[in-house]
């Protein structure tokens, strides 16, 4: 037993993550109430998107400022069908939503193969400012500014009349959530993450080994956008509304920072990142209610905090939450070996180097 | 005929502010290989001490060169402090940090100024000169601002061609390694060209606001559509980011009058789509190597 | 397992309940001038009412708007001043959604789960409120006196929680018509609406047509659109381009303040000297002198910017200060928001906080959500701040039904142009001057029981 978990990355991941599944239908159940399920569900949102933007920037090396646009296309996917046909069930919308983002993903994909650096950067937030015009002139299919009214799904009969609705969109979207990161931490263990991988840290040596790195790079683009697509989706029923005013600049350029703030690479990272964009600014925002400032500092305080926090973590910890945990741990780790082996571990990499 | 004419001088005019902006992102690309997402931040955070300085009864000018001082301020000061450590880093450090710097300004202006949408002053009109009756379309803010913006690039031309200091930045910037060793103080040379990009900024600033009104985002499309003309021109060239500012502007006037004034940013888009996947180095980039 | 699930969750609800009530008991006992209130819906206690509102204090709609909240919660100051409705003080929570649509869903969500307020109140604008009008109104939170003039708050079979306050556009827009039709018959009229698909500019737009219709007028039939956003200031001077190049000599604009700004300035910049006609939420002289001259520069406002645009007022003029509702509304803020203005969005969110009061006295001494909506059903209040009586009732959910016309001359002073004139948001429905006097405020400056 121990001997076969220990071989299959697949078995392991599979009961890691659904202790996981447990402890959140738990947590959401008995303990959060129906406010902290309304934030934890816009958490597991965040976290699929910055999960997909993980595999594309960290893992696959290529910079996306417009995975803002991405959702909204799986937004209104949703909402514009559900406007033709209200009945169409939310798991069906779901899986299209991923569908179509993720062929709009391969379609940036292969427009952003041919592009590196500043170039790829530039044309994606070109794209976030771009798009949202589509849907704001073409009002007869996508409701122009005012966006589309998307019902929220009410909870089946079964569980009761005092199950509440954002208690059973926390469910679903944790849920989602779980299979995303299930799906996504085996794939990045996988050949194809190494494929990632090897196109990020060298194309040429990854050409020399026979990789396609343009097919790479497209596929990391699909796979990336159809998290994006599903996180959309999920949006939609959240906010009750599509409209383009949900996918400003500012939602494109939160993701990548939550990426970064939680830990380029690590799919951990993800998670934590997009806790701080959720509750960064409702805890600093309560702090700055409670101090009595002038409603034009206190209505700016989460901004500012969040935005010290993003320039001190790329000074202080340039590897993230997640890389200063594991930093932490190793350090530890190395405190507590150091009596048997003196051979310190090789600096990181990617540590400050003055 | 009339209204292309209009649409035409409206989009130069536009495009000569991206093109500021497009030339201040250029400038810092070559110095450091960092694109400087807060550079709009950085402009309306200058203009806002312009408006204070204005408001206290002092001239436009006054404001206008406290707003261009303070530019150089924040730009060298940026550099110093927060940039350097992330020079050596991989670029999404930089990406990241200048992200930062443009959330926090963006919180903090308001802290200070208020978050209310302002007007801002001009300091020549801004009514279309008539000329027998007759519209010139054209008015005189819009030909300072033309003017203003192409003399800055001359400026800037004659500091870095004929100029000591600017053969310095120039060597400090293109290979730091040998500029170390002929005795230049590379540092110092990116500071003060940070510093200088930011006052060009601060130019922009200056020149949008009274078009786009004075809030704390006002100048995040106005750095957008300004990356995308440097983009397009190529981001080495300081020709090219102008060429391709200006190009953004008019396609953004044309596609805003005759399309749709919402799908403006769209126009944008297609014509940056369309250059890249021509020339994926932009048009005015020859013979370098991809940047990865 | 289900069953656990819910029978653990409702043991866990009766135990907050019951803790509630404990509390409760310990509140009331607390306050001896009020033993008989008890905490009788969500967000009212012995000695509270919460309530709450989106706001655009920062953002395309601020300049102005922003402090309509703040002056409603000065006349609540004042209110609570003089000891409350019923004993109890009002807590007014505004939370800025930037004029956003999306961020009103999520702080309304806030509002409604966190602080759980009683009632939404004034909540500002109308694509940002229709995209929580069906969350509200599924969730039975009252929602009163929307800020906006969109005719969608008038539908009791679906949203019947929700009640308008100020004239709706469309009747708003006939009555502009009708002005336009009598007076500018020979000019060619053309439109400027924030939109497309914005029914704040649709609804606005199909007032003013169909009080044109039948007339020969020469219409230009393609209103100029703006989209309230920064790219979209940037755009108004094609659009008002545009229009001049139509030949259009009167503009009916259906804008924000900083829109309506952007427009005049920008057809001065043209040297086009068109006509405005401005909806009154756009045309608040103070708020777009305030805008053009960038507040306190200490510059005059150009001459012929804004004077000479035509508007219309349900409120009695900002500047008659010999008007006891003005003189009332001045000194509370003089005491109470000495930071403001005296402007027209003060004198609208005293106004409408005034309706509020006067609700909550309505709806008894521990009132309830249903019993407050019943309360303006069923209002019939005589006295109220409007030039024209609350058209509320079980059936219909508009507020007041008329306007008066106005013009604004070169410093920024308005002039009444006719009787105030009455009708309502149908293509057919005659507009007919009103007869009723003018009210007055109580003494108090408190809604009477």
């Amino acid at each position: 037993m121990s001997t076969a978990l220990r071989g299959s990355t697949l078995l392991r991941h599979g009961l890691f993550f659904l202790a996981l599944a447990l402890v959140l239908l738990l947590l959401t159940s008995f303990v959060f109430d129906a406010y902290t399920n309304y934030n934890v569900t816009e958490v597991a949102i965040y976290a699929i998107s910055a999960a997909g933007l993980t595999v594309l920037t960290g893992i696959n090396g290529q910079v996306s400022l417009g995975h803002g646009a991405l959702m909204m296309i799986g937004a209104y996917t949703t909402s514009v069908l559900l406007t033709w046909h209200p009945d169409l069930p939310m798991i069906l919308m779901l899986l299209v939503s991923i569908a179509t983002t993720g062929i709009a993903g391969a379609i940036v994909g292969i427009a952003g193969a041919r592009l590196r650096g500043p170039y790829l950067a530039g044309a994606t937030l070109a794209l976030a400012v771009a798009l949202p015009q589509v849907p704001s002139h073409f009002a007869s299919v996508f409701g122009g500014n005012q966006g589309l009214t998307v019902v929220s799904p009410a909870p089946p009969a079964f569980l009761g009349a005092n199950f509440s609705p954002e208690q059973w969109l926390a469910w679903i979207t944790l849920a989602a959530a779980v299979i995303t990161f299930f799906v996504l931490a085996n794939l990045v263990r996988g050949a194809t993450g190494r494929r990632f991988r090897m196109v990020r840290d060298n194309e040429v040596a990854a050409r020399l080994a026979g990789i396609d790195v343009a097919r790479t790079q497209v596929l990391a683009y699909m796979i990336s956008a159809a998290c994006a697509g599903l996180a959309g989706s999920l949006f939609a029923y959240w906010v009750t509304l599509t409209s383009p005013s949900g996918f400003t600049l500012t939602l494109s350029l939160s993701l990548l920072t939550a990426v970064v703030i939680g830990g380029l690479g690590s799919l951990t990272g993800a998670v934590l990142g997009s806790f701080v964009l959720v509750y960064l600014p409702v805890k600093t925002g309560d702090l700055a209610t409670t101090l009595n400032l002038p409603s034009n500092i206190a209505n700016n305080v989460p901004t500012a905090i969040y935005g010290i926090v993003l320039i001190v973590a790329i000074l202080v910890f340039p590897r993230g939450i997640a890389g200063g945990i594991a930093s932490i741990v190793r350090g530890a780790g190395r405190i507590v070996r150091s009596s048997r082996s003196p051979a310190a571990l090789p600096a990181s990499p990617e540590s400050p180097s003055q | 005929m009339h209204l292309f004419l209009i649409y035409t001088v409206d989009g130069i005019t536009n495009g000569m502010v991206y093109a500021a902006v497009a030339l201040a992102l250029v400038m810092i690309w070559r110095a450091t290989r960092i694109i400087n997402y807060a550079q709009g931040a950085m402009a309306m955070f200058t203009t806002y001490i312009a408006l204070i300085v204005i408001r206290h009864g002092a001239p436009y000018w006054l404001g206008f060169v406290v707003a261009l001082a303070t530019g150089l301020v924040i730009g060298a000061v940026t550099e110093r402090v927060l940039v350097r450590p992330v020079e050596s880093r991989p670029p999404l450090n930089a990406v990241i940090l200048s992200l930062g710097v443009l959330i926090l300004l963006e919180a903090i202006a308001p802290m200070l100024f208020g978050g209310q949408t302002q007007s801002f002053p001009v300091p020549v009109s801004n009514t279309d000169l008539l000329v027998g009756g007759t519209s010139l379309d054209i008015s005189p803010f819009a030909l300072f601002t033309i003017g203003a913006v192409l003399i800055a690039m001359l400026l800037l031309f004659l500091v870095f061609q004929r100029t000591t200091l600017g053969l310095r930045m120039r060597a400090a910037a293109f290979n730091p390694e040998i500029a170390r060793i002929l005795g230049i103080r590379v540092g110092r040379m990116l500071t003060l060209g940070w510093g200088l990009a930011a006052l060009l900024g601060a130019l922009a600033g200056m020149l949008a606001a009274p078009s786009v009104y004075l809030y704390p985002s006002n100048m995040d499309e106005v750095l957008v559509f300004g990356f995308t003309g440097a983009i397009i021109g190529g981001l080495e060239s300081p020709v090219g980011a102008v060429a391709g500012a200006v190009g953004v502007g008019l396609a953004l006037s044309y596609v805003s009058g005759y399309v749709g004034s919402d799908l403006a940013p769209l126009g944008g888009f297609a014509i940056l789509i369309v250059v890249l996947m021509l020339r994926p180095q932009g048009l005015f980039s020859f013979g370098r190597q991809r940047q990865v | 397992m289900r069953p656990e699930i819910s029978r653990s969750r409702t043991l866990a609800v009766a135990a907050a309940g019951g803790a509630a009530a404990l509390l409760t008991a310990a509140c009331g006992s607390s306050t001896p001038t009020s033993t008989s209130n008890t905490a009788s819906a969500p967000g009212i206690t012995a000695t509270q009412v919460t309530i709450g509102s989106t706001q655009p204090l920062t953002g395309p709609a601020a300049p102005g708007y922003s402090e309509i909240a703040p002056a409603a919660n000065a006349y609540f100051k004042y209110v609570n001043a003089h000891g409350g409705v019923n004993g109890r003080k009002i807590n007014y929570t505004y939370l800025d959604d930037q004029y956003n649509p999306t961020s009103t869903a999520t702080q309304t969500h806030k509002l409604v789960l966190q602080d759980q307020v009683f009632a939404m109140f004034q909540a500002l604008g109308t694509p940002t409120h229709l995209s929580v009008v069906s969350y509200l109104n599924s969730n039975h939170v009252p929602d009163l006196f929307v800020a906006s003039g969109c005719n969608c708050w008038n539908n009791t079979s679906q949203y019947p929680e929700t009640f308008g306050w100020q004239p709706n556009y469309t009747i708003e827009g006939k009555i502009l018509g009708q002005y336009i039709a009598q007076n500018f018959a020979s000019k060619k009229v053309g439109f400027f609406l924030q939109g497309p698909n914005d029914e704040f500019g649709t609804d606005g737009f199909t007032g003013v047509t169909d009080a044109l219709q039948g007339k020969s007028l020469n219409v230009d039939a393609t209103p100029a659109y703006y989209t309230p956003t920064a790219a979209g200031a940037m755009a108004v001077g094609a659009a008002i381009a545009g229009l001049q190049a139509q030949g259009v000599q009167v503009i009916v604009s259906f804008s924000v303040p900083l829109f309506t700004a952007i427009a005049e300035a920008s057809a001065a910049g043209l040297n086009y000297h068109a006509q405005f006609v401005v909806s009154n939420v756009g045309s608040d002289p103070p708020t777009l002198a305030g805008i053009l001259t960038g507040g306190a520069l200490g510059k005059k406002l150009p001459a012929g910017l804004i004077g000479g645009t035509i508007s219309d007022t349900y409120l009695p003029l900002l500047t008659t200060s010999a008007n006891p509702w003005v003189t009332l509304f001045k000194s509370i803020e003089a005491t109470y928001a000495p930071s403001l203005p005296w402007d027209g969005n003060v004198e609208y969110g005293m106004s409408e906080a005034f309706t509020f009061v006067q609700a909550l006295k309505a709806a008894g001494q521990n009132p309830t959500r249903a019993s407050i909506v019943a309360a303006v059903e069923s209002s019939h209040w005589a006295d109220g701040p409007g030039l024209t009586p609350y058209a509320y009732s079980s059936s219909d959910h508009n507020g007041f039904t008329g306007v008066q016309m106005v013009t604004v001359d070169a410093t920024g002073n308005l002039t009444t142009l006719g009787p105030v004139e009455t009708t309502d948001d149908t293509a057919s429905g005659a507009i007919n001057t009103f007869s009723g006097a003018a009210s007055t405020p109580p003494a108090s400056g408190i809604p009477s029981d």
